[in-house]
């Protein structure tokens, strides 16, 4: 036994601890239960990681039988393969240097105790997702998340907009569980079984459907579920919004962890999805679509967290492109570079914020370089390596991608690499905007405190040797077999290209010439207002799906069925049971002589109906 | 004139005592003759009993009414009280006064 | 001589049993009771109910009766009040009663299996010896429930006519 149950229970004592008596407790207690446990829980990850050896098998401890009804038979049983050993790193690792930071970014923040109870928890869940070892128990996890997801975009719920987001993004991924309960109701009509190993099992001896078929439906039912949680077109929506929430969440959930449980769940249903061409086909479009869609907005947003939301969104098409042309390696390795270098955006977009005050917007930014060298420098770490500068960490596993995507699809590495240079000219325009020029706003930049920059550093490292270090697809080499054929150098350099002209395009557009950005935007007209306005697909929800559903509660269900018939039929009995008793009480009278007078009546009734009766049958 | 009646005289004799008895209760608004017209009643019944007793040659029906005898002292015994408490409490007798059966 | 005697004591019971419901003053009223058990012990005679007519007149017409003639002189009873409720009873009562009587009788003239003439001293079993066989062999345990009963009652009664309640 290795008692891989640690790993998730520790953030969950934290919790418990912080959630229950934090409020009592100091601040500087609170930061160490927070910060202690997931730390806690890393180290005993890499203690496992050690003991268990190279893992070319799963470890599975059993712990004990959680459902038994009928066929049914789930267990609370953990896995570890090489897969979830990435997985456990990345949610640990990143979790805890959040978990840090979040200490100096939140300090003069109330309901700091309840922050963190939040944090844990979500690490306890998070855990849960990636080492269940069976649909359902992942499906904990993975609800879970959300639940913890809502509470922390929440957090500030006495703003509306938070509060929206907060209800928006729990309501979108209920749209994505509806799909996912229904694979997990699928799989079990099907096999008999919610475990991996016997799904996987009863899958891989079954032929590859070429038309659509159950493991295509089960497939992309799967899908569904991951497009609600990894925000991917069309329920990308919610991630957006959900920056309301605190910068380290936003770093965390909605960018370094939760948002690819998607991926994982993917990457793990690997075997489904390679029996369903179709359904791969589809996740390689939609992430692809995802990846442009979000590109285009984020090269127009000013909101310094939106750009890297849109940007984050992107990046979530990217790895589902990955999966999608069956390289689900190179998605898993992207997840990987994603979260050190999008954790530290996010983590430096905070360290921003905190400068100016809560100042989000680029354009109240500008010549803050020399104000806060430190976090200029940890960005630029992240900047080169999301635009696909070798040798830095997003080059690696992004240039994964689009080999596999060339090896699909030619077409598709066009478009991806067009995306990267857009991605590469948001990053730069956002970076140009913020550091470079002149200040713009009315705040007094100050640098954040060591305990905010020293996780920020060591993000900062990995974002820029990470991708070097840990060789990912080569580690997954038993899950995922190495693509054949060898790097084609012309499609690098290609890649590479695009990323240095969008950075290029980008100075100059911001440097070079301000101003000629806004002419050509203006240029653009309504397309830019368009894009702007991110597609108008919040409003054509909203007119689609959302006013439809209000109007008709409102005037159908509401003032129909709720007043109408349910109020109806309640407040009819109470008339009814009024009318009747107020013919009843003309009989309560409390004058004991008119009971005695209806007792008798009574009676005599029954006598004379019971003399009809014999004297009838006589 | 017959030397003897049918048992169904007296079963007739019990009805009406028992219906006047009935009709003592209604009527009455004394709260003591009310008492009195339910003893009345339970007489009626006896005699029913005894009748059957009769009719049957068999000694239980005697045995019932005894026991009712027995119920009709102890409720004799504890109705009493109960009118002296009233009595004491409202200073009447008249049983329309005392409708707390209702509110 | 059965059949004379029995409506003797049938027309004194009835006529007992109509003035106590007409009578305002509950001591006419008692007196009237009194009169209709002494006339039912000895039609309990006739149907040889010898320990029944007995305990009748010792039980009933003694203890009992004396009890409510205490009583109202207890509480000092006057005459009842004259409302214009009575109106409704005046009316509808006297026909009511009257098809309540006619009613019973009809059904036990049609319902009843015919029943043999009332003879005085065909069934002897009514003695004290009778009933105290039955009482104490048969009905032992309902008997002994009923000391339990009428301790019960007797204590309520103290507990009731208690000063303070």
């Amino acid at each position: 036994m290795e008692h891989l149950w640690l790993i998730p229970a520790l953030p969950l004592a934290g919790f418990a601890l912080n959630g229950t008596v934090g409020k009592r407790l100091p601040q500087i207690a609170v930061s160490l239960i927070a910060v202690a446990m997931p730390v806690l829980s890393f180290l005993w990850v890499l203690k496992t990681l050690s003991s268990l050896g190279s893992l070319e098998t799963a470890y599975i401890e059993r712990y004990f039988t959680w459902i038994e009804s009928g066929a049914l038979n789930i267990g609370v049983d953990f896995m570890v393969d090489r897969l979830t050993a990435v997985m456990l790193l990345v949610v640990t690792g990143i979790g805890s240097l959040i978990h840090l930071y979040a200490v100096g970014y939140m300090a003069h923040e109330g309901g700091y105790y309840r922050f963190f109870a939040y944090l844990n928890l979500f690490m306890f869940f998070m855990l849960t997702l990636v080492l269940g070892a069976n649909y359902l128990l992942m499906f904990v996890g993975w609800e879970g998340v959300g639940l913890c997801s809502y509470l922390l975009i929440g957090f500030y719920f006495v703003r509306k907009s938070a509060a929206d987001a907060a209800k928006k993004a729990f309501i979108v991924n209920r749209i994505g569980d509806f799909g996912y309960t229904l694979a997990l109701f699928l799989m079990f009509v099907q096999f008999g079984s919610l475990d991996f190993g016997k799904v996987f099992a009863a899958v891989a001896p079954m032929p590859v459907e070429h038309s659509a078929g159950l493991l295509t439906a089960i497939a992309l039912l799967l899908f569904v579920g991951a497009t609600g949680k990894s925000a991917q077109i069309p329920l990308y929506v919610w991630l957006p919004d959900a920056m309301e929430g605190p910068t380290p969440v936003s770093a965390l959930i909605h960018a370094a962890t939760m948002v690819t449980a998607g991926v994982y769940m993917v990457a793990r249903s690997a075997v489904i999805y390679q029996h369903a061409p179709l359904a791969m086909e589809v996740v390689a479009i939609i992430g692809l679509l995802t990846a442009v869609l979000a590109a285009t907005i984020g090269i127009t947003q000013y909101d310094i967290k939106k750009v890297f939301a849109y940007s984050t969104v992107s990046q979530l098409g990217y790895m589902f492109l990955a999966c999608g042309v069956g390289a689900f390696a190179a998605g898993i390795y992207h997840v990987v570079t994603h979260a050190f270098f999008k954790a530290l955006l996010f983590l430096g977009a905070g360290s921003v914020i905190h400068a100016l005050e809560g100042e989000q917007d680029l354009r109240q930014m500008g010549g803050l370089r020399k104000k806060i060298p430190i976090t200029f420098a940890v960005l630029c770490c992240a900047w080169v390596a999301i635009a696909g500068i070798p040798p830095f960490a997003g080059y690696f596993s992004k240039d994964e991608i689009l080999l596999a995507a060339h090896h699909h699809h030619p077409w598709m590495y066009w478009v991806g690499v067009v995306t990267a240079a857009m991605t590469a000219f948001y990053v730069s325009r956002a970076m140009f905007l913020c550091f470079f020029g002149q200040y713009r706003g009315h705040h007094h930049p100050h640098e954040s405190p060591f305990i905010m920059w020293g996780p920020l550093a060591v993000l900062a490292a990995l974002s820029l040797f990470g991708g070097w270090y840990f060789k990912v697809p080569n580690y997954l080499a038993p899950l995922f077999p190495l693509a054949e054929g060898g790097h084609e150098m012309a499609l690098v350099a290609i890649s590479v290209a695009a990323g240095v002209l969008g950075i290029g395009v980008a100075y100059v557009l911001y440097v070079v010439k301000p101003g000629l950005a806004d002419s050509i935007a203006s240029a653009l007209g309504g397309f830019y207002k368009l894009v702007y306005n991110k597609y108008l697909v919040d409003e054509l929800y909203d007119a689609a799906v959302v006013r439809p559903i209000v109007h008709g509660s409102r005037s159908l269900l509401w003032r129909v069925v709720d007043v109408g018939l349910i109020d109806g039929c309640v407040n009819g009995t109470a008339t009814l049971a009024r009318g009747v008793g107020g013919v009843l009480r003309a009989f309560q009278s409390g004058n004991i002589r008119n009971y005695a007078a209806w007792v008798t009546l009574g009676s005599v009734a029954v006598l004379v109906v019971l003399g009809i009766a014999v004297g009838g049958a006589r | 004139m017959p030397s003897s009646v049918p048992l169904s005289w007296y079963l007739i004799l019990s009805a009406i005592l028992f219906g006047l008895g009935v009709a003592g209760f209604v009527v009455r608004r004394n709260i003591i003759t009310v008492f009195m017209s339910i003893e009345l009643m339970l007489n009626a019944v006896n005699l029913s009993f005894i009748a059957f007793s009769y009719q049957l040659r068999q000694v239980d029906g005697h045995i019932f009414s005894f026991f009712v005898m027995v119920v009709a002292a102890a409720e004799a015994a504890v109705g009493l009280a109960i009118i002296l408490t009233v009595f004491k409490n409202r200073a009447t007798l008249a049983i329309d006064d005392v409708s707390s059966l209702k509110n | 001589m059965d059949a004379i005697l029995f409506l003797i004591f049938a027309a004194i019971a009835v006529g007992c049993g109509v003035n106590l419901v007409v009578q305002r003053h509950p001591i006419s009223s008692a007196l009237s009771l009194v009169g209709v058990m002494a006339a039912l012990a000895v039609l309990y005679l006739l149907l040889g109910a010898e320990f029944m007519a007995a305990a009748q007149m010792i039980v009933y017409a003694g203890a009992i009766m004396v009890l409510f003639v205490f009583t109202i002189m207890l509480l000092n009873a006057g005459s009842e009040r004259k409302t214009d409720k009575a109106l409704f009873a005046r009316l509808f009562g006297v026909p009511a009663l009257i098809g309540f009587i006619v009613l019973i009788g009809f059904l036990i003239r049609t319902l009843l299996p015919k029943t043999e003439n009332v003879v005085f001293g065909t069934f002897t079993e009514g003695t004290a010896r009778g009933v105290g066989l039955k009482l104490f062999t048969e009905y032992l345990l309902p008997f002994e429930v009923t000391s339990l009963l009428i301790l019960i009652a007797i204590l309520g009664a103290v507990v009731l006519a208690r000063k303070e309640i």
